[in-house]
């Protein structure tokens, strides 16, 4: 919970553990199809009286399925609070899972499959998801066209039985509360949840080497992968620092190199990903097919030249971005209220935005650089999609 | 008492400031709005306006390309610009102690070199860009549908250009369009948040007082609506992508609260007529209906995506759901529902300094006239079901021109 007196609004994020990693590996796409079932009607609403609830209340919300949960947000008004974590309890503890509304559920969660084919860039992201962790942490949420043909309403009970559940559930509010208020409205509503989960997740290594999809399509999608380290790790900030340099403004090493130079691209970015004990380095550009090689190259070329360091004027501008960004985190309390169940599922704590602010002023230059140094960018994985392979030569091999 | 604090200044070359001026805001969002865009291009110089947004990051006579670059990073903004069929926006969001910086930065750079070196290089970029849509779902369809919809109206032309118009642009033609249209007279500065607004007008008087005010003219027809199909072909697509234009209220029409409600109740992506008929149906993937003002004449696009073999079926289902509408109104509930999630959205969006920003540049470029929040709320919660009726009426939902595009080659009608 942060108090934000200065809002009008108020926001909460709920993670379920009903993420992606605990679909079943014979029905991956579960925990999404659920979702979908799920908000079909709870306690004394059908699905229609819900959202016209949710709608009076001026609720602005959405409901995602990531790798670790299903997570439900909603920012109001901040007077509407409690009503709107009431509606939220009955749809957690209380689906309806309406058998007759099953085929229509899997036409959605069927069209979303489709429309992702055509979303070239999502097509490469999943690819390249799968190749980022040992399995079940690089799954996908949607499953596959003959996982969500097969699923029963048998299949979904179930789901929710097992998943939906307080054990490693997360529940973050930020806005204009005041803690004891919030505390009893969260007692009311979820103090009676109850269950735990019964099932390990059994880890197995992610596909190894290069991988090229054959797609007409003008542009080539580029994306390389290495391995990390993630959010709770000491020397996070060093690395997280380390790639802000690479590609975080329009003054970045990839930003400049790539498109203001050269004119290779559009769209190209790299970034920190992290889930709870793993963490890796991916990075994405999207170019026509005669240039695809010559953008791959580049890009290579300056995720290892980070080996050998940054300067102090890069950093200096890299925390005057991040310091913005944090203090605009005050602003919103949707965005603070993600953080901070984040933070609580990463970390089993939450860093204060003060907190944040004083890390961000003790990294350094140097102590950026003896981490660059002793971990320098190598392993990559490189997955392209478009008419032609490319050479990935430059990707093997450690520190040139 | 509201602390928050309206300021309008005109600079003595014909520039406006305007400014929502809050003194506890952790940030400062400011944006030169320049009344251009693709509707004040000829067909030949197609897609100049969005080219020259970029080039305007490339330097001027006493800064680098690379060195604007740094300097916005280094004052940590959060900096971009975009392109319209009628505006071109730089903006930027800082926190308060860098808001002179930031504004003596982003005045300087819409002053640009525009050297031939750079614009060669950032053809490319573009080109890339519109390889990018091309791409990318509706694969050019939502392009197509208002051409045809518009016709010869000006704002039938693309924003990005094609390949072809970008692809012969020379800086020469560049720089006689910036010359006609970035007169002072012609941009808006606007700023939300923690402004401290008479240091901004005597740095602006001193800095860019001497920019040039002449005649910016801009034909503003309402348009001739056009119901036409037209079905294009793309067997590489997984699913059809349906775009559907009719006509709407223009940016200076009263009742375009009414038409923004309607939209809600008609096609929102949430908890409206289309969701519940279409996407908890699973009938269709998106199908969402929004309406878009212009000065002088408006529209409502609808984007609709479902599986091939249903495309018949969803024109058809569309058609009986605008049908229904159209012959029925709306209903008290769903009038209050859309009022109640608009109003809500008003204070959400509000406590951005940036996204204040957005909506007062925008309501003073679009008709010259700032509204509170309190106020923007009060004109939507006034809307009657009769003032729907009178939209329905005068805009109908049914006469649309369709662009489907997708594995399946429709019949043309």
């Amino acid at each position: 919970m942060q108090q934000m007196p200065w809002l009008e609004s108020a926001a909460l994020s709920i993670l379920v553990p009903a993420g992606s990693q605990r679909d079943p590996s014979s029905l991956p796409g579960l925990a999404n199809f659920t979702a979908e079932m799920v908000q079909r009607g709870c306690g004394s609403y059908n699905s229609r009286e819900y959202v016209d609830q949710l709608d009076r209340l001026g609720a602005a919300r959405s409901a995602s399925v990531t790798n670790s949960h299903t997570r439900f947000s909603a920012a109001v008004p901040a007077d509407h609070l409690t009503d709107v974590l009431a509606l939220y309890k009955e749809l957690i503890c209380a689906p309806h899972l309406p058998e007759e509304q099953l085929e229509d559920s899997r036409m959605v969660a069927l069209q979303e499959l489709l429309a992702m084919e055509d979303d070239l860039a999502q097509k490469l992201l999943r690819e390249l998801r799968k190749r980022l962790y040992p399995d079940p942490y690089g799954r996908s949420s949607t499953g596959t066209l003959e996982s969500v043909q097969t699923m029963t309403h048998q299949d979904i009970m179930g789901h929710v039985a097992n998943y939906y559940v307080p054990e490693n559930a997360v529940i973050s509010i930020a806005g204009k509360i005041i803690f004891e208020d919030v505390i009893k409205a969260v007692e009311q509503s979820f103090g009676d949840w109850q269950g735990a989960i019964q099932t390990e997740l059994v880890e197995t290594s992610p596909p190894e080497g290069h991988h090229h999809i054959q797609h007409d399509s003008s542009q080539t999608q580029i994306g390389i992968v290495y391995p990390s380290i993630p959010y709770s790790h000491a020397d996070y900030f060093l690395a997280r620092s380390a790639i802000g340099v690479l590609s975080d403004g329009m003054s970045s090493r990839l930003f400049t190199e790539v498109r203001e130079k050269r004119g290779l691209c559009y769209t190209v970015y790299a970034m920190c990903h992290t889930i709870k004990n793993h963490g890796c380095v991916l990075a994405y550009a999207g170019t026509t097919t005669e240039r695809a090689q010559e953008t791959l190259d580049v890009m290579l070329a300056q995720i290892r030249r980070l080996g050998d360091g940054i300067f102090e004027d890069e950093l200096k501008r890299l925390k005057a971005r991040m310091k913005t960004g944090l203090i605009m985190q005050q602003e919103s309390s949707s965005s603070r209220s993600v953080s901070m169940a984040s933070d609580w599922h990463l970390l089993g704590r939450v860093r204060t935005l003060e907190e944040l602010s004083d890390l961000l002023d003790q990294v350094n230059t140097e102590a950026i650089n003896d981490y660059l140094s002793a971990n320098p960018p190598q392993q990559f994985k490189v997955i392209t999609l478009g008419q032609q392979a490319l050479d990935t030569s430059k990707a093997e091999g450690g520190k040139v | 008492m509201s602390i928050v604090e309206f300021r309008h200044h005109t600079l003595s070359n014909g520039l406006d400031i305007v400014a929502e001026c809050n003194p506890n805001a952790y940030s400062t969002g400011l944006a030169y709005f320049v009344k251009t865009g693709s509707r004040d291009e000829t067909p030949e110089i197609s897609g100049v306006s969005h080219f020259l947004e970029h080039m305007v990051f490339k330097g001027t006579p006493t800064r680098t390309a690379e060195q604007v670059n740094q300097q916005l990073d280094e004052i940590g903004s959060q900096s971009n610009a975009f392109t319209s069929e009628e505006q071109t926006v730089y903006y930027c969001a800082v926190l308060p102690e860098y808001q002179l910086d930031a504004l003596e930065l982003l005045s300087d750079i819409l002053r640009p070199l525009l050297r031939q070196e750079d614009f060669a290089t950032e053809k490319q970029v573009i080109l890339e860009e519109i390889a990018k849509y091309d791409d990318q779902p509706p694969f050019g369809a939502h392009e197509k549908a208002l051409a045809l919809h518009f016709q010869n109206h000006p704002l039938g032309k693309s924003v990005l250009g094609t390949r072809e118009t970008v692809g012969a642009l020379t800086s020469t033609q560049m720089l006689e369009y910036f010359n006609r249209r970035y007169s002072a007279g012609n941009i808006v500065l606007a700023m939300a948040g923690n402004v401290n607004f008479d240091a901004v007008i005597a740095q602006l008087e001193d800095q860019i007082g001497h920019w040039q005010n002449y005649d910016t003219q801009r034909d503003t027809p309402r348009a001739q609506p056009n119901s036409a199909f037209h079905s294009i072909e793309k067997s590489s697509a997984h699913q059809q992508y349906i775009i559907q234009i009719s006509n709407g209220p223009a940016a200076e029409d009263g009742n375009r609260y009414a038409s923004r409600l309607l939209g809600l109740i008609f096609g929102d992506e949430s908890n409206s007529r289309l969701f519940w008929e279409m996407i908890d149906t699973g009938k269709a993937e998106y199908a969402v209906v929004e309406p878009s003002e212009y000065q002088g004449t408006g529209i409502f696009l609808s984007y609709l995506c479902c599986q091939p073999k249903s495309t018949q079926e969803i024109l058809d289902l569309y058609q009986t759901l605008a049908g229904d509408i159209q012959s029925n109104g709306v209903t008290d509930q769903e009038l209050e529902l859309a009022k109640s999630k608009v109003c809500s959205h008003i204070v959400l969006r509000a406590e951005r300094a940036a996204s204040r920003m957005f909506g007062i540049g925008n309501n003073w470029v679009q008709r010259g006239e700032y509204a509170t929040v309190q106020e923007s709320i009060q004109r939507f919660q006034s809307v009657t079901r009769q003032d729907i009726a009178e939209v329905l009426e005068k805009y109908p939902l049914t006469q649309c021109t369709s662009v489907a595009i997708g594995p399946t080659k429709m019949e043309h009608k």
